[in-house]
Protein backbone atom coordinates (compact mmCIF):
# COMPACT_ATOMS: atom_id res chain seq x y z
CA UNK A 1 0.00 0.00 0.00
CA UNK A 2 1.35 3.09 -1.38
CA UNK A 3 1.66 5.67 1.36
CA UNK A 4 2.49 9.75 1.02
CA UNK A 5 2.57 12.12 3.36
CA UNK A 6 -0.17 14.69 2.48
CA UNK A 7 0.79 18.79 2.12
CA UNK A 8 -0.54 19.52 5.36
CA UNK A 9 2.33 17.55 6.96
CA UNK A 10 4.97 20.54 5.66
CA UNK A 11 2.79 23.23 6.05
CA UNK A 12 3.51 24.35 9.84
CA UNK A 13 0.01 25.87 10.47
CA UNK A 14 -0.93 22.04 10.71
CA UNK A 15 0.93 21.71 13.66
CA UNK A 16 -1.13 24.13 15.71
CA UNK A 17 -4.62 23.82 16.97
CA UNK A 18 -6.23 26.80 14.82
CA UNK A 19 -8.47 27.88 16.76
CA UNK A 20 -11.51 29.88 13.95
CA UNK A 21 -13.60 26.89 13.82
CA UNK A 22 -14.30 25.99 10.54
CA UNK A 23 -10.31 26.29 10.08
CA UNK A 24 -10.09 23.89 12.67
CA UNK A 25 -12.91 21.60 11.27
CA UNK A 26 -10.87 21.24 8.54
CA UNK A 27 -7.31 20.77 10.26
CA UNK A 28 -9.09 17.78 12.42
CA UNK A 29 -10.36 16.36 9.19
CA UNK A 30 -7.02 16.44 7.79
CA UNK A 31 -5.36 14.85 10.54
CA UNK A 32 -7.83 11.91 10.96
CA UNK A 33 -7.31 10.84 7.20
CA UNK A 34 -3.25 10.86 7.70
CA UNK A 35 -3.37 9.49 11.39
CA UNK A 36 -5.91 6.36 9.56
CA UNK A 37 -3.19 6.06 6.32
CA UNK A 38 -0.37 6.40 7.74
CA UNK A 39 -1.36 3.82 10.73
CA UNK A 40 -2.86 1.38 7.97
CA UNK A 41 0.39 1.69 5.86
CA UNK A 42 2.57 0.49 9.42
CA UNK A 43 -0.01 -1.89 9.91
CA UNK A 44 -0.47 -0.44 13.24
CA UNK A 45 -3.36 -1.50 15.97
CA UNK A 46 -3.25 0.05 18.86
CA UNK A 47 -1.61 3.60 19.84
CA UNK A 48 -0.50 5.48 23.36
CA UNK A 49 -0.96 8.89 23.47
CA UNK A 50 2.45 9.11 24.98
CA UNK A 51 3.82 7.29 22.87
CA UNK A 52 2.30 8.55 19.77
CA UNK A 53 3.77 12.09 20.01
CA UNK A 54 7.46 10.92 19.42
CA UNK A 55 6.03 8.64 15.84
CA UNK A 56 6.73 10.61 13.16
CA UNK A 57 2.97 11.29 12.60
CA UNK A 58 2.80 13.73 14.97
CA UNK A 59 5.99 14.96 15.19
CA UNK A 60 7.39 16.16 11.87
CA UNK A 61 11.50 16.67 12.59
CA UNK A 62 12.56 18.44 9.73
CA UNK A 63 10.20 21.19 9.90
CA UNK A 64 10.59 21.31 13.56
CA UNK A 65 7.11 21.08 14.54
CA UNK A 66 5.08 18.52 16.45
CA UNK A 67 1.13 18.02 17.70
CA UNK A 68 0.79 19.00 21.28
CA UNK A 69 -0.47 16.26 23.65
CA UNK A 70 -3.73 17.77 23.95
CA UNK A 71 -4.05 18.31 20.54
CA UNK A 72 -3.70 14.82 20.00
CA UNK A 73 -6.36 13.97 22.30
CA UNK A 74 -8.40 16.06 20.40
CA UNK A 75 -7.50 14.54 16.98
CA UNK A 76 -8.05 10.68 18.65
CA UNK A 77 -11.65 12.14 19.90
CA UNK A 78 -12.41 12.97 16.83
CA UNK A 79 -11.62 9.98 15.21
CA UNK A 80 -13.42 8.43 18.14
CA UNK A 81 -16.46 10.14 17.16
CA UNK A 82 -16.41 8.91 13.14
CA UNK A 83 -16.09 5.06 14.79
CA UNK A 84 -12.29 4.45 13.82
CA UNK A 85 -11.02 4.60 17.43
CA UNK A 86 -12.03 2.97 20.91
CA UNK A 87 -9.95 3.59 24.07
CA UNK A 88 -8.67 0.40 25.44
CA UNK A 89 -8.13 2.16 29.15
CA UNK A 90 -10.69 4.71 30.81
CA UNK A 91 -7.58 6.98 31.73
CA UNK A 92 -8.05 7.18 27.84
CA UNK A 93 -3.74 6.35 27.44
CA UNK A 94 -4.22 3.69 24.77
CA UNK A 95 -6.58 3.12 21.74
CA UNK A 96 -7.76 0.66 19.16
CA UNK A 97 -7.15 2.15 15.77
CA UNK A 98 -9.31 1.17 13.16
CA UNK A 99 -8.47 1.76 9.77
CA UNK A 100 -10.76 -0.71 9.02
CA UNK A 101 -14.05 -1.80 10.60
CA UNK A 102 -13.71 -5.46 12.90
CA UNK A 103 -16.48 -6.24 10.70
CA UNK A 104 -14.78 -5.59 7.30
CA UNK A 105 -11.66 -7.91 9.08
CA UNK A 106 -13.77 -10.56 9.77
CA UNK A 107 -15.14 -10.63 6.19
CA UNK A 108 -11.57 -10.81 5.21
CA UNK A 109 -10.43 -14.36 7.36
CA UNK A 110 -14.02 -15.58 6.65
CA UNK A 111 -13.05 -15.15 3.03
CA UNK A 112 -10.00 -16.58 3.19
CA UNK A 113 -11.26 -19.59 5.44
CA UNK A 114 -13.83 -20.39 2.97
CA UNK A 115 -11.70 -20.09 0.12
CA UNK A 116 -9.19 -22.47 1.24
CA UNK A 117 -11.80 -24.82 2.36
CA UNK A 118 -11.32 -24.86 5.80
CA UNK A 119 -14.61 -23.99 7.51
CA UNK A 120 -15.74 -26.55 9.94
CA UNK A 121 -11.87 -26.35 11.29
CA UNK A 122 -10.74 -25.19 14.13
CA UNK A 123 -7.69 -22.74 14.55
CA UNK A 124 -5.94 -21.07 17.06
CA UNK A 125 -5.72 -16.91 16.86
CA UNK A 126 -2.00 -17.10 16.32
CA UNK A 127 -2.29 -18.94 13.77
CA UNK A 128 -4.57 -16.93 12.08
CA UNK A 129 -2.64 -14.03 12.59
CA UNK A 130 1.11 -15.38 12.70
CA UNK A 131 0.86 -18.85 10.96
CA UNK A 132 2.71 -19.51 7.86
CA UNK A 133 -0.71 -19.90 5.91
CA UNK A 134 -1.44 -16.23 6.49
CA UNK A 135 1.20 -15.16 5.72
CA UNK A 136 0.01 -13.19 1.96
CA UNK A 137 -3.02 -12.31 4.11
CA UNK A 138 -3.61 -8.71 4.66
CA UNK A 139 -4.80 -9.97 8.40
CA UNK A 140 -1.68 -11.40 9.00
CA UNK A 141 -0.02 -9.78 11.95
CA UNK A 142 -2.94 -8.54 13.38
CA UNK A 143 -3.08 -7.55 17.14
CA UNK A 144 -5.51 -10.20 19.00
CA UNK A 145 -7.17 -7.75 20.55
CA UNK A 146 -8.61 -6.54 16.98
CA UNK A 147 -8.87 -10.44 15.92
CA UNK A 148 -10.74 -11.52 18.73
CA UNK A 149 -13.10 -8.26 18.12
CA UNK A 150 -13.30 -9.53 14.54
CA UNK A 151 -13.88 -12.68 15.31
CA UNK A 152 -16.75 -11.87 17.80
CA UNK A 153 -18.55 -9.73 14.50
CA UNK A 154 -18.43 -13.06 13.00
CA UNK A 155 -19.76 -15.11 16.08
CA UNK A 156 -23.16 -11.94 16.02
CA UNK A 157 -23.34 -13.74 12.70
CA UNK A 158 -23.33 -16.99 13.34
CA UNK A 159 -20.07 -17.91 11.20
CA UNK A 160 -17.90 -19.02 13.89
CA UNK A 161 -17.18 -19.24 17.49
CA UNK A 162 -15.14 -18.28 19.79
CA UNK A 163 -13.47 -21.42 22.03
CA UNK A 164 -11.56 -20.79 25.14
CA UNK A 165 -8.44 -23.74 24.55
CA UNK A 166 -6.01 -24.87 27.39
CA UNK A 167 -3.31 -21.87 26.14
CA UNK A 168 -5.47 -19.19 24.86
CA UNK A 169 -8.42 -19.01 22.81
CA UNK A 170 -9.47 -20.98 19.39
CA UNK A 171 -11.94 -20.16 16.87
CA UNK A 172 -14.27 -22.59 14.70
CA UNK A 173 -15.74 -21.74 11.53
CA UNK A 174 -19.05 -22.50 10.19
CA UNK B 1 12.31 75.71 65.67
CA UNK B 2 9.58 78.55 65.51
CA UNK B 3 9.22 78.46 61.69
CA UNK B 4 8.82 74.39 61.84
CA UNK B 5 6.24 74.99 64.49
CA UNK B 6 4.63 77.69 61.95
CA UNK B 7 4.54 74.91 58.94
CA UNK B 8 3.30 72.11 61.08
CA UNK B 9 0.22 74.78 62.22
CA UNK B 10 0.01 75.45 58.45
CA UNK B 11 -0.28 71.88 57.49
CA UNK B 12 -2.70 70.47 60.58
CA UNK B 13 -5.05 73.51 58.97
CA UNK B 14 -4.93 72.64 55.31
CA UNK B 15 -5.76 69.03 56.79
CA UNK B 16 -8.62 69.92 58.53
CA UNK B 17 -10.07 72.09 55.71
CA UNK B 18 -9.76 69.01 53.82
CA UNK B 19 -11.36 67.28 55.89
CA UNK B 20 -14.19 69.38 56.03
CA UNK B 21 -14.45 69.48 52.52
CA UNK B 22 -14.81 65.69 52.19
CA UNK B 23 -17.64 66.16 54.50
CA UNK B 24 -19.40 68.63 52.50
CA UNK B 25 -18.90 66.93 49.07
CA UNK B 26 -20.42 63.66 50.77
CA UNK B 27 -23.31 65.56 51.44
CA UNK B 28 -23.54 66.56 47.81
CA UNK B 29 -23.07 62.93 47.67
CA UNK B 30 -25.98 61.84 49.82
CA UNK B 31 -28.31 64.12 47.91
CA UNK B 32 -27.31 63.38 44.26
CA UNK B 33 -27.87 59.77 44.90
CA UNK B 34 -31.34 60.61 46.47
CA UNK B 35 -32.10 62.78 43.36
CA UNK B 36 -30.97 59.99 41.08
CA UNK B 37 -34.02 57.74 43.09
CA UNK B 38 -36.40 60.74 42.33
CA UNK B 39 -35.30 60.92 38.93
CA UNK B 40 -35.88 56.84 38.62
CA UNK B 41 -39.16 57.05 40.35
CA UNK B 42 -40.53 59.87 38.36
CA UNK B 43 -39.19 59.24 35.08
CA UNK B 44 -41.10 61.32 32.87
CA UNK B 45 -42.16 64.21 34.78
CA UNK B 46 -38.57 65.40 34.60
CA UNK B 47 -37.39 66.82 30.99
CA UNK B 48 -34.68 65.82 29.51
CA UNK B 49 -32.96 68.95 29.90
CA UNK B 50 -33.35 68.56 33.74
CA UNK B 51 -31.21 64.98 34.12
CA UNK B 52 -28.67 66.50 31.28
CA UNK B 53 -28.07 69.42 34.02
CA UNK B 54 -28.16 66.91 36.79
CA UNK B 55 -25.41 64.74 35.29
CA UNK B 56 -23.14 67.93 34.50
CA UNK B 57 -23.22 68.24 38.12
CA UNK B 58 -22.37 64.91 38.75
CA UNK B 59 -19.53 65.37 36.11
CA UNK B 60 -17.69 68.14 38.10
CA UNK B 61 -17.66 66.61 41.46
CA UNK B 62 -16.18 63.25 39.63
CA UNK B 63 -19.13 60.75 40.64
CA UNK B 64 -19.75 58.21 38.41
CA UNK B 65 -23.58 57.18 38.83
CA UNK B 66 -23.48 54.70 35.30
CA UNK B 67 -26.81 53.02 36.61
CA UNK B 68 -29.26 55.88 36.35
CA UNK B 69 -26.33 58.39 34.38
CA UNK B 70 -27.27 55.60 31.61
CA UNK B 71 -30.85 55.54 32.15
CA UNK B 72 -31.20 58.58 31.48
CA UNK B 73 -30.09 60.36 28.10
CA UNK B 74 -26.73 58.80 27.18
CA UNK B 75 -23.48 61.24 28.48
CA UNK B 76 -23.44 64.80 28.95
CA UNK B 77 -23.00 67.98 27.26
CA UNK B 78 -19.13 68.14 28.09
CA UNK B 79 -18.92 64.64 26.26
CA UNK B 80 -20.58 65.72 23.40
CA UNK B 81 -18.43 69.13 22.91
CA UNK B 82 -15.35 66.51 23.58
CA UNK B 83 -16.41 64.27 20.81
CA UNK B 84 -16.76 67.44 18.28
CA UNK B 85 -13.31 68.57 19.35
CA UNK B 86 -11.57 64.89 18.88
CA UNK B 87 -13.19 64.43 15.64
CA UNK B 88 -11.68 67.94 14.64
CA UNK B 89 -8.25 67.03 15.92
CA UNK B 90 -7.62 63.24 14.87
CA UNK B 91 -9.42 63.41 11.51
CA UNK B 92 -5.51 63.89 9.80
CA UNK B 93 -2.82 61.92 12.23
CA UNK B 94 -5.46 59.25 11.96
CA UNK B 95 -5.71 59.47 7.83
CA UNK B 96 -1.42 59.61 8.41
CA UNK B 97 -1.82 56.25 10.44
CA UNK B 98 -4.29 54.42 7.48
CA UNK B 99 -6.79 55.42 9.09
CA UNK B 100 -6.69 53.28 12.84
CA UNK B 101 -5.15 54.78 16.29
CA UNK B 102 -5.32 53.00 19.51
CA UNK B 103 -6.90 54.63 22.07
CA UNK B 104 -4.05 55.00 24.36
CA UNK B 105 -1.73 56.68 21.42
CA UNK B 106 -4.82 58.83 20.85
CA UNK B 107 -4.66 59.88 24.57
CA UNK B 108 -1.55 60.97 24.28
CA UNK B 109 -1.71 62.66 20.95
CA UNK B 110 -4.65 64.91 22.97
CA UNK B 111 -3.11 65.91 26.12
CA UNK B 112 0.03 66.53 24.80
CA UNK B 113 -1.77 68.69 22.21
CA UNK B 114 -3.20 70.17 25.15
CA UNK B 115 -0.97 71.16 27.54
CA UNK B 116 -3.15 72.34 30.02
CA UNK B 117 -6.83 71.30 30.91
CA UNK B 118 -5.52 67.63 30.37
CA UNK B 119 -8.75 64.51 29.60
CA UNK B 120 -8.94 62.10 32.16
CA UNK B 121 -8.69 58.64 30.26
CA UNK B 122 -12.63 58.24 31.12
CA UNK B 123 -13.38 61.73 29.87
CA UNK B 124 -11.92 60.47 26.53
CA UNK B 125 -13.17 56.64 26.46
CA UNK B 126 -16.81 58.55 27.08
CA UNK B 127 -16.12 61.18 24.13
CA UNK B 128 -15.38 58.55 21.78
CA UNK B 129 -18.22 56.66 23.12
CA UNK B 130 -20.78 59.74 21.51
CA UNK B 131 -18.73 59.45 17.94
CA UNK B 132 -21.82 57.67 16.54
CA UNK B 133 -24.83 59.36 18.01
CA UNK B 134 -23.18 62.74 16.79
CA UNK B 135 -22.73 61.07 13.49
CA UNK B 136 -19.41 62.29 13.33
CA UNK B 137 -16.59 60.69 11.20
CA UNK B 138 -14.88 58.49 13.56
CA UNK B 139 -15.67 55.00 15.23
CA UNK B 140 -14.59 53.73 18.67
CA UNK B 141 -13.76 50.00 18.08
CA UNK B 142 -13.76 47.65 20.74
CA UNK B 143 -11.82 44.03 19.77
CA UNK B 144 -12.16 40.86 21.19
CA UNK B 145 -9.01 41.39 23.21
CA UNK B 146 -10.57 44.14 25.49
CA UNK B 147 -8.07 46.65 23.14
CA UNK B 148 -10.18 49.76 22.13
CA UNK B 149 -9.51 51.63 18.78
CA UNK B 150 -10.47 54.70 17.02
CA UNK B 151 -10.78 54.44 12.87
CA UNK B 152 -12.25 56.51 10.55
CA UNK B 153 -15.67 55.59 9.47
CA UNK B 154 -14.51 55.34 6.09
CA UNK B 155 -12.14 53.07 6.84
CA UNK B 156 -12.48 49.91 5.25
CA UNK B 157 -12.43 46.63 6.93
CA UNK B 158 -12.38 44.30 4.28
CA UNK B 159 -9.91 45.68 2.53
CA UNK B 160 -7.82 45.74 5.03
CA UNK B 161 -8.10 42.70 5.52
CA UNK B 162 -7.53 41.71 2.28
CA UNK B 163 -4.64 43.42 2.19
CA UNK B 164 -2.94 41.69 5.02
CA UNK B 165 -3.39 38.66 3.27
CA UNK B 166 -1.60 39.77 0.12
CA UNK B 167 0.82 41.13 2.44
CA UNK B 168 1.39 37.73 4.35
CA UNK B 169 1.12 35.75 1.19
CA UNK B 170 4.09 37.56 -0.50
CA UNK B 171 6.44 36.94 2.79
CA UNK B 172 4.94 33.33 2.83
CA UNK B 173 3.83 34.21 6.83
CA UNK B 174 4.50 37.27 9.03
CA UNK B 175 4.63 37.30 12.75
CA UNK B 176 3.03 40.97 14.07
CA UNK B 177 6.10 42.50 14.74
CA UNK B 178 7.18 41.84 11.47
CA UNK B 179 3.64 42.81 9.65
CA UNK B 180 4.11 46.06 11.58
CA UNK B 181 7.24 46.79 10.40
CA UNK B 182 6.27 46.35 7.18
CA UNK B 183 3.07 48.63 7.40
CA UNK B 184 4.77 50.99 9.52
CA UNK B 185 1.79 50.12 12.18
CA UNK B 186 2.35 49.42 15.80
CA UNK B 187 2.56 46.33 16.85
CA UNK B 188 -0.49 46.26 18.60
CA UNK B 189 -2.69 47.26 15.99
CA UNK B 190 -1.03 44.91 13.59
CA UNK B 191 -1.69 41.68 15.91
CA UNK B 192 -5.41 42.74 15.75
CA UNK B 193 -5.52 43.20 12.07
CA UNK B 194 -3.76 39.65 11.69
CA UNK B 195 -6.39 38.25 14.29
CA UNK B 196 -9.17 39.67 12.62
CA UNK B 197 -7.55 38.22 9.32
CA UNK B 198 -7.83 34.75 11.38
CA UNK B 199 -11.33 34.90 12.64
CA UNK B 200 -12.60 35.65 9.42
CA UNK B 201 -10.97 32.81 7.96
CA UNK B 202 -8.27 34.14 5.25
CA UNK B 203 -5.33 33.49 7.81
CA UNK B 204 -3.96 29.98 9.84
CA UNK B 205 -1.39 30.47 12.85
CA UNK B 206 1.70 28.68 13.35
CA UNK B 207 2.29 28.88 17.42
CA UNK B 208 6.07 27.38 17.97
CA UNK B 209 8.98 27.71 20.05
CA UNK B 210 9.14 30.59 17.46
CA UNK B 211 6.83 33.12 18.47
CA UNK B 212 3.16 33.03 16.72
CA UNK B 213 3.57 32.98 13.07
CA UNK B 214 0.63 34.01 10.72
CA UNK B 215 0.38 32.30 7.14
CA UNK B 216 -2.46 32.36 4.66
CA UNK B 217 -5.37 29.67 4.99
CA UNK B 218 -4.66 26.40 3.09
CA UNK B 219 -6.85 24.45 4.88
Amino acid sequence: MNFEWPWQYNFPPFFTLQPNVDTRQKQLAAWCSLVLSYCRHRRIYTLDVMEAQESPMFNHKKIERKLSVEAIQIVFEELRKKGNLEWIDKSKTRCLIMWRQPEEWGKLIYQWVSRNGMINSVFTLYELSNGEDTENEEFHGLEECMLLRSLQALQVESKAEIITMDEGKGVKFF
Amino acid sequence: EEKRKETDKNISEAFEDLSKLMEKAKEMVELSRSIANKIKEKQGDITEDETIRFKSYLLSMGIANPVTRETHGSGTHYHMQLAKQLADMLLAPLQERGGMMALTEVYCLMNRARGMELLSPEDLVNACKMFESLKLPLRLRVFDSGVMVVQLQSHNEEEMIASALDNVSEKGSLTSEEFAKLLGLSVLLAKERLLLAEKMGHLCRDDSVEGLRFYPNLF
